[in-house]
């Protein structure tokens, strides 16, 4: 199994020089000059000319590239030109923020998404079928910062139930000691349970808003891989073997439903992880996505390249992790890797 | 009603005046009406008929299986005393598996693909109460020994994929009998199985039963077989029960009309095809198309034709690069082993031989969808085999080889009217021609193929399964073909409906001049239809010759298993 994992890993290494190339050449054919944005509007043709200098942009893309990948190699993603951070720094504190929000609301998503579209599969047609389509058309049609907003609204507002709508922790406390970078399990680590309720509290609602907007994709390939295993002709032998609906419809019927939902749910996590901007946004938390969006309309190089590099890394072990999960549940898939 | 006499007199199942009904887009369609039947303690009861009888619809109703649209409308069906229509959902699952079980067709799907089949009998052992954690294992590899898998301590292991159709049917067998039912309900259980393997299951079936005085229902389309493995038939029609009598009499006394037809439809020794179409049917010969002066060479030549498929995977690839590797690892797999056949002008020839043996790969080269490995194809002088199969479509040739495939609805574009599906090959191949001659010509093919002309702008989901095997060679002979490769054309097909297509396809043969290979595992079906025939085994011919000396002395042990393997109504 190890063996076929790293097997599996060398066929990763093309695409991640591939994406290295790619992504440094679109952020040099990007709209915007750098130096003008960083220069600042008032600054005359000769300083914008000496900022491009120090910055090196005024070399052969090809001598910038190497440069680039020497970097690179050492671990040096450069530093933003907006906040003057290393963003090496910046995208190990945001990229575990957003993990950990996304991962929680793929949770909460898969949570309520998958018995209902069991459930839905297995009483087609009735109330409980409609019920799950209209979830999941109401989740995915309302706009995320609407959602939050109205969470925000209800609950903060009127409820009281969650804090103030401020990131990943109350000012009160400090951060747990950096472990994954998941705050809520670093907390735990700690054994602090005062600190573990202050980040839960926090996070529970952007994850909620999250996993509203995740129900429908999941929901329906449930459903819809179901109803296509529930009609096999195994089902029908396991029927008519007597085995209870209730083997019937998890051992039999719904493991082999798994591997469509699983690439559904990969292919959830991987869009949610870069497209939460907005969620990030009403919440104020320090996430990748909204760090990528701000350092993109500063025409910021750097941070874009290193958000792209990490979210194609991540998708990438993301990729491996699914066809591992594919070889656990399905023995041919075992066969032909 | 005949029951044998030394039958109790209460029978095991009964059902009186059964009506299924489905709901359909269309309202309310009766798929069974009013259906009797009985089947005794330790007796074989087949029910046949063609499809949409009403027959596997029967057999899923008795085990109250059927899906969410089907509804029991009138009736009653008795199963050891318990009322089975008004028996719960609880009742009924009781009862399934225990008491009455069922064995179906395609076996390998049938058998849960992720799961070891060991799993599958432990859970029904399981759910029935007849084992505990602790023996499981043990009962469920005593089942499967039952059933004669071979090691099967390690098949307790296997996945469904690593068997064949012939022992994942074996696992379902064993997964029907392992809590030892009164009543095993077999729905065409070896459809699609090769005749060896289908007497092989047939002949377990009947022995494990018999062997434990069950009862048997035997659902299936084949005369033959029923006749070979039951007490009593039951024919149905269309939802309806037609005739039930004893096996024995029913050859030779066949009351009903309908009956008669599929006696008279299935093919058989010491019949012509003209025998198995209706009485009263059209009989006149057509007439041939004058022979063009030849200079008698056969049209087609094979020599030594060999295919070599290389094993397959990472490790092996580089060790072969490498030079490693044991040789047995790095031997390429011959799916055809060197064989040598001719195939004359306006003749027939029929290449038989069960699934894996290497006919299918010998008529893909043929009509050139695959490489030759080495070897000769001569097709009219020309030895087609230098031509790679990638360039063949370009070809000039390649209007002159044609091909009918198995399964009439897959072979054909389901966004094409069939009328367009038949100009396929004259737009693509045939002489340039305006769309009124087009018209003209896809109307001319399909009354020779008896494809009525109001259907031409219909789409295949709209046609019968007959309809459809009439586009498939209505487009094959559209160019004119000297040479029509059939590959199982009648397969899929109802025997009434297999009858008329075989007497089509030897009229236009005759009426065309054209040259068949008929590729079939059905050699009943082949003795009628072909002049010459190669029986093939494991990628080598075992025996070639005519027809009527092959199949009437055959000289190698297995054309005479194969021939014995088929099941034989009583004449």
């Amino acid at each position: 199994m190890l063996g076929k994992i790293l097997k599996r890993l060398g066929t990763v290494v093309p695409s991640l020089i591939g994406v290295v190339i790619v992504t440094f050449l679109l952020t040099r054919v990007m709209p915007g000059d750098p130096a003008a944005y960083f220069a600042g509007p008032a600054a005359t043709p000769e300083a914008i000319e000496e900022i491009r200098r120090s910055l090196g942009l005024d070399r052969p893309l090809l001598e910038q590239f190497l440069a680039y990948v020497v970097d690179l190699a050492q671990g040096d993603l450069g530093t933003s030109l907006t906040t003057g951070l290393p963003v090496m720094h910046e995208i190990t504190t945001r990229l575990p923020a957003s993990a950990e929000l996304t991962l929680l609301g793929l949770i909460v998503s898969m949570a309520i998404a998958l018995p209902l579209g069991v459930l839905a599969a297995v009483r087609q047609g009735s109330w409980i079928d409609h019920l799950s389509r209209v979830i999941a058309t109401a989740g995915v049609s309302l706009p995320v910062f609407f959602t939050g907003l109205l969470l925000v609204y209800v609950f903060y507002f009127i409820l009281g139930w969650a804090p103030a709508p401020m990131g990943r922790l109350d000012f009160f406390f400090s951060d747990p000691e950096r472990v994954t970078g998941f705050f809520l399990i670093d907390s735990l680590l700690m054994g602090d349970l005062e600190l573990f309720r202050a980040a839960f509290s926090q996070i529970w609602l952007p994850a909620l808003t999250l996993g509203i907007f995740s129900l429908a994709p999941i929901t329906r390939m449930t459903r819809a891989s179901m109803l296509a295993v529930l009609a096999s002709d195994f089902v029908r032998t396991a029927r008519a073997n007597g085995l209870p609906p209730g083997k019937v419809v998890i051992t039999y019927a719904f493991r082999n439903a798994l591997l469509p939902i699983i690439t559904t749910l990969g292919m959830v996590f991987s869009f949610l992880l870069g497209a939460n901007v907005l969620v990030e946004k009403v919440f104020a938390w320090p996430g990748i996505g909204s760090y990528a969006v701000e350092a993109l309309i500063a025409s910021d190089f750097a941070p874009v390249q290193g958000f792209v590099l990490a979210m194609a890394i991540l998708y990438v072990l993301l990729n491996l992790l699914i066809d591992i999960l594919y070889g656990v549940i399905d023995p041919r898939v075992r066969i032909e890797a | 009603m005949n029951v044998h006499t030394n039958h109790p007199p209460v029978p095991l199942l009964e059902v009186r005046g059964l009506t299924v009904e489905f709901a359909t887009r269309r309202g309310t369609v009766r798929a069974v009406e009013q259906v009797d039947l009985d089947v005794a303690k330790g007796e074989t009861l087949a029910i046949v008929g063609e499809s949409g009888s009403g027959k596997s619809v029967t057999s899923y109703t008795v085990m109250r299986i059927l899906d969410r649209a089907g509804r029991i409308a009138e009736g009653s069906m008795t199963f050891s005393g318990v009322d089975l229509v008004a028996a719960s959902e609880k009742q009924v699952r009781a009862l399934r598996g225990r008491e009455m079980s069922m064995i179906f067709q395609n076996p390998r799907a049938a058998l849960n693909p992720i799961r070891t089949v060991g799993r599958q009998i432990e859970d029904v052992l399981k759910e029935h109460a007849l084992a505990g954690s602790a023996d499981a294992k043990e009962k469920a590899i005593a089942a499967l020994t039952e059933v004669r898998i071979a090691r099967p301590e390690e098949r307790y292991d296997a996945y469904p994929f690593e068997l064949s159709g012939g022992m994942c049917q074996r696992i379902v067998i064993a997964l029907a009998l392992a809590c030892r039912p009164q009543l095993l309900i077999a729905d065409e259980p070896t459809t699609g199985l090769d005749v060896t393997t289908q007497k092989a299951v047939m002949d377990l079936v009947m022995e494990l039963t018999r062997a434990r005085g069950m009862s048997t229902l035997l659902i299936t389309h084949d005369l033959g077989l029923a006749a070979a493995y039951c007490d009593r038939v039951m024919v149905m029609e269309k939802g309806r029960v037609v005739e039930t009598a004893l096996a024995g009499t029913i050859f030779k006394a066949p009351s009903h009309a309908y009956t008669r037809k599929l006696m008279r439809a299935t093919p058989r020794g010491g019949v012509t095809l003209r025998d198995l179409l209706p009485e009263g049917s059209d009989l006149t010969p057509p007439e041939p198309r004058p022979a063009a002066a030849t200079d008698g060479t056969p049209l087609l030549t094979v020599t030594s034709l060999v295919k070599e498929y290389p094993k397959k995977g990472v490790g092996l690839t580089l060790a072969r690069l490498m030079g490693r590797g044991t040789d047995e690892d790095l031997t390429p797999f011959r799916a055809v082993d060197g064989i040598s056949f001719a195939v004359g002008r306006g003749e027939s020839l029929g290449l038989v031989g069960e699934s894996g043996c290497g006919k299918s790969t010998t008529s893909m080269m043929v009509n050139r969808l695959t490489d030759r490995t080495s070897g000769s194809l001569v097709f009219d002088g020309i030895d087609i085999g230098a031509i790679p199969a990638r360039q063949f479509a370009r070809s000039p040739l390649r209007r002159r080889i044609q091909m009918v495939f198995q399964d009439p609805t897959d072979s054909l574009n389901p966004r094409f009217q069939v009328g367009r599906a038949i100009a396929d090959p004259i737009l693509r191949m045939g002489t340039p021609m305006n769309g009124a001659a087009l018209k003209a010509r896809v109307e001319e093919l399909a009354r020779l193929v008896g494809f009525p002309e109001h259907l031409l702008d219909r789409f295949p989901h709209q046609l019968s399964g007959g309809q459809k095997a009439r586009v498939g060679i209505a487009r094959a002979i559209a160019l004119d073909p000297d040479l029509v490769i059939l590959d199982e054309p009648t397969a899929a097909l109802d025997v009434s409906v297999q009858a008329v297509v075989l007497n089509l396809l030897q009229d236009l043969k005759i009426k065309l001049g054209m040259s068949y290979i008929f590729v079939s595992h059905d050699l009943e079906v082949v003795r009628l239809l072909c002049d010459r025939v190669v029986v093939m085994r494991a990628g080598r011919i075992v025996e070639q010759g005519m027809t009527r000396e092959v199949l009437s002395n055959p000289q190698d042990p297995y054309t005479r298993e194969l021939l014995s393997s088929i099941p034989h109504p009583p004449v």
